[in-house]
């Protein structure tokens, strides 16, 4: 680690190795806490060559690097290696290009998402994928993880939207991959890939003209299944809103008494639904929609940009409003077909009253996305477990709908071991020859992602007994 | 040997020929397993396959360095499952976009892909060649509505990615990588996609003029929301521009974009031109910067092309009007690819009999694409010398 240490200081400014232990402890984790390691030495460097010649030199040393952005991540796939270097992005936050003409920017991975919508927003124009951590989430981690947002039902993930991509391979090459270029959609291949393909350094993003008119509606139901029955509805009667939101009571109830969001009182569940698109087209789906939901107790309109921002108050700050009802909770991410949400709900609830697990459900209706927030106290004994069991059962519930397990969080660390229970070994194989292409010595982000992966000398489809692997006792197969 | 496989084989003929090299069998597979089964015995043999669609497109890209199977997936033409509440549908390789288009249109729905040939393109076909029509603008190209694929890679493992939901991002994307990959990596067994609502309207505003370059970014970026905005340049003379608005209120959205263009007439059909490729022997694609649109169009057509395509989504057909030789279609496309490269854009040709052409020009991304091609195919045997670098 000292040699190393002394070759990335002949490459970077003295300040930006870090190798001070407590300083290294900032790092040691990304959103998803539970999981904590202390990199062996964090790098900031300022260009994308600086970050080509930290590859190199972990190659030459043979040592794993892991990228990372604001740290937002929800699923570990930021979490460092000890044995290994942390490359951060957060000096490389230049917006380098906004050409609104060709309806787009090129900017550095640490640029906030935001920020680009903040950098056009006057002009008339936004970046459109909009996960709730938009504030200070990087372009690069939301390209690492195809990050969504409540608006992707209508306008799609971060992949939809990135133009090309100049990266750092896992042999310290800068390629440039472009959805112009002919060939491979390599592009399509690295974007979600998690950091495990190399490391983006420039992005080019393709915004989109703000539409005419925004309609959001909060609609209160008496239940649940009511609130459900409204968002098959919606999409039965061919509207694609821009987003379908839903709030369970448990999650009512914590907004409330973070935020005081005031949603109707005695709601089951309450959904934001928001219309957006040329003014005529949105009034008359806006009259469609309030036909739809007269079964809801109370409908409320925004008319303008703040009364719009209280509606979404409650919703964006659920995750964290939970903390105020709960010590502890984990916040899963699965999705399922829309049409199996009143079933899932249903089974969540059966799950929670079986194991004496409060859950909150928050969630993209429109795109059957689940974000149940399973709550425990964490000083009882035993809630921790039951808690992950309950999480645990969720994942099954999605893959047994014909869903997913992860709809926008990732797999990273944290649900590497459920990958073999959404696909098969041949599936998981097949993805190994990509990770191999790509980086045949495995230094990039390994461990995420993938359970025990294949070496990729190995002859995928072929199974040759004990993974040598599992075999020295260094991991474990699921 | 190919017919312990149980899988229908017969003799190829001279119809079977894949750009001019004509295979030795051609292998009917009914089912993905049978697919499998058929890639296996190739793999044991050495044997090189081809995959085919409808084969609308089996002249495109460079010739097999060869070819003894060629796998025809028009017996896997079955809609596997249409789930219109949660606007999914899952198709085998070998149906036809048409059909597919009619089986959605019943329940209201429809897959936004207009790809050329439609009557006879498969849904394999499209994602292999991952070709786009005009709404491509609005609704992105096959890649961007593909949510699920079934593959089967060289050695006959049957691989799948993605699922059945829209938002999923468990695992690599497969169904990327395959989009567009020439039947090089392996065999497209089966698809899902995402569907839209079929539009309660449709409008076009189609105008005769020479479009300026600022007039087709206010087209564009107009708060009508148009799902396409074309060209049809058929001589390098004169230019129509149609534009094509869907939904609620399609036609009072349709005369605010008339007031944009100036001019022009309103109808409820497509002009005849719309997302057809009316002759391609020798076919150019063409990207370009949107803001070059009107800089692109002027080149093609001195460069003796007709043009074709999305002012709007930057990509459009380019058909040679006339006939060459093989030199000065080189030459052609050498000094039309500088033009539209110092526009920002690319050139690729897309169909040619001549072997003297550069088909793709300089790609970066062409060593990492080599080392994908390596690993999913190492013997060689899909689809071998047809892509971009003898890929």
């Amino acid at each position: 680690m000292e040699t190393l240490t002394a070759a990335l200081r002949s490459l970077l400014p003295h300040d930006s190795v870090i190798t001070d232990p407590v300083r290294l402890r900032t790092y040691e984790c990304d959103g998803l806490t539970y999981h904590r390691a202390t990199p062996g030495v964090v790098v900031l460097p300022d260009t994308a060559e600086q970050v080509a010649r930290v590859v190199r030199v972990c190659n030459d040393f043979g040592v794993p690097f892991v990228a990372r952005g604001s740290g937002t991540g929800l699923s570990g796939g930021a979490l460092p290696r000890e044995d290994g270097v942390l490359i951060v992005t957060s000096k490389m936050r230049r917006i380098l290009e906004i050409d609104l003409d060709n309806r787009r920017a090129v900017v550095e991975p640490g640029v906030t998402n935001l920020a680009i919508t903040e950098a056009v927003r006057d002009r008339g124009y936004y970046y459109a994928p909009d996960p709730s951590s938009q504030q200070v989430c990087s372009i690069g981690g939301n390209v690492a993880e195809n990050s969504g947002g409540a608006h992707c039902l209508k306008y799609g993930f971060t992949v939809n939207h990135v133009e090309a991509c100049e990266i750092v391979t896992p042999d310290g090459d800068l390629v440039t991959l472009d959805r112009m270029d002919p060939g491979y959609d390599l592009l399509g291949a690295f974007i979600g890939s998690e950091g495990t393909l190399g490391i983006a350094t420039k992005i080019t993003v393709r915004l989109s003209r703000a539409p005419e008119a925004v309609t959001t509606v909060l609609a209160a139901f008496e239940s649940i299944e009511q609130g459900g029955q409204a968002v098959s509805a919606i999409i039965g009667a061919g509207i694609v809103p821009a987003a379908i939101e839903m709030m369970d009571a448990l999650a009512i109830e914590a907004a409330e008494a973070a935020v005081a969001c005031r949603y109707p009182e005695g709601a089951g569940a309450v959904l934001i639904v928001e219309l957006d698109g040329p003014r005529a087209e949105v009034d008359e789906q806006f009259a469609r929609l309030t036909e739809i939901c007269s079964g809801a107790f109370e409908l409320r309109v925004a008319a303008g940009a703040a009364e719009r921002a209280a509606i979404w108050k409650g919703r964006k700050s659920a995750f964290a409003a939970v903390g105020r009802i709960s010590p502890a909770y984990i916040v899963q991410d699965g999705v399922v077909p829309r049409t199996s949400l009143p079933g899932v709900l249903a089974a969540i609830d059966r799950l929670s009253h079986e194991h004496g697990i409060r859950v909150a459900n928050v969630f993209h209706a429109g795109d059957g996305n689940l974000h149940p927030l399973v709550l425990f106290d964490d000083a009882e004994p035993g809630a921790g477990e039951r808690a992950e069991v309950v999480s645990g059962a969720i994942l099954d519930l999605c893959i047994e709908h014909g869903g997913s397990i992860t709809g926008e969080h990732g797999v990273g660390v944290d649900k590497s071991r459920y990958m073999p229970k959404m696909f098969s070994a041949d599936d998981l194989d097949t993805m190994q020859l990509v990770r191999c292409a790509f980086d045949p010595r495995g230094l990039s982000n390994p461990g995420k992602v993938f359970p025990t992966p294949r070496l990729c000398g190995e002859v995928p489809g072929v199974r040759k007994g004990v993974h040598p692997l599992v075999e020295s006792g260094k991991a474990e197969q699921f | 040997m190919l017919a312990d496989t149980g899988v229908t084989i017969r003799q190829a003929d001279a119809d079977d020929a894949v750009n001019g090299v004509r295979p030795r069998w051609v292998a009917l597979p009914e089912t993905v397993e049978e697919i499998s089964a058929v890639l296996r015995a190739c793999a044991e043999q050495d044997l090189a396959a081809v995959p085919a669609g409808g084969g609308t497109k089996l002249h495109w890209g460079a010739p097999p360095e060869r070819c003894d199977v060629l796998i025809d997936l028009c017996c896997m033409n079955s809609l596997i499952e249409h789930a219109a509440g949660d606007l999914v549908v899952r198709a085998q390789a070998g149906l036809t976009m048409d059909a597919l288009a009619a089986a959605l249109a019943e329940q209201g729905q429809e897959l936004a892909l207009d790809p050329p040939f439609k009557e006879h393109t498969t849904v394999g076909g499209t994602l292999a060649t991952a070709t786009a029509g005009p709404r491509a603008f609005r609704y992105g190209t096959p890649r961007d509505l593909l949510i699920g694929i079934t593959v089967v890679l060289p050695d006959g493992t049957v691989a799948r990615s993605g699922g059945r939901v829209v938002k999923n991002v468990a695992g690599y994307d497969l169904g990327k990588l395959f989009t567009g990959s020439q039947g090089t990596l392996g065999v497209i067994a089966e698809a899902t996609f995402r569907l839209h609502p079929l539009p309660a309207e449709r409008r076009w505003l189609v105008a005769t003029t020479a479009p300026a370059g600022d007039v087709l970014l206010r087209l564009a970026a107009s708060q009508a929301e148009p799902s396409a905005v074309e060209i049809d340049c058929p001589d390098g003379k004169e230019a129509t521009v149609a534009v094509l608005v869907e939904g609620a209120a399609a036609e009072q959205r349709a005369l605010g974009l008339r007031e944009v263009l100036g001019e022009g007439t309103i109808t409820a059909e497509a002009p005849e031109w719309w997302g057809l490729i009316l002759r391609d022997d020798v076919l150019l694609e063409t990207r370009f910067p949107p803001a070059r649109a009107a800089d692109a169009l002027a080149a093609a057509g001195e460069a003796g092309f007709a043009f074709r395509g999305s002012a709007a989504a930057g990509r459009a057909y380019l058909e040679l009007w006339g006939e060459v030789a093989e030199e000065e279609l080189a030459a052609a496309v050498t000094r039309l690819r500088g033009r539209i490269e110092a526009l920002g854009g690319r050139l690729n040709v897309l169909a040619t009999p001549y072997e003297g052409v550069d088909r793709w020009g300089q790609v970066s991304g062409l060593p990492l694409m080599r080392r994908v091609k390596e690993r999913f195919d190492p013997g060689r045997r899909m689809s071998p010398g047809r892509f971009l670098g003898g890929i």
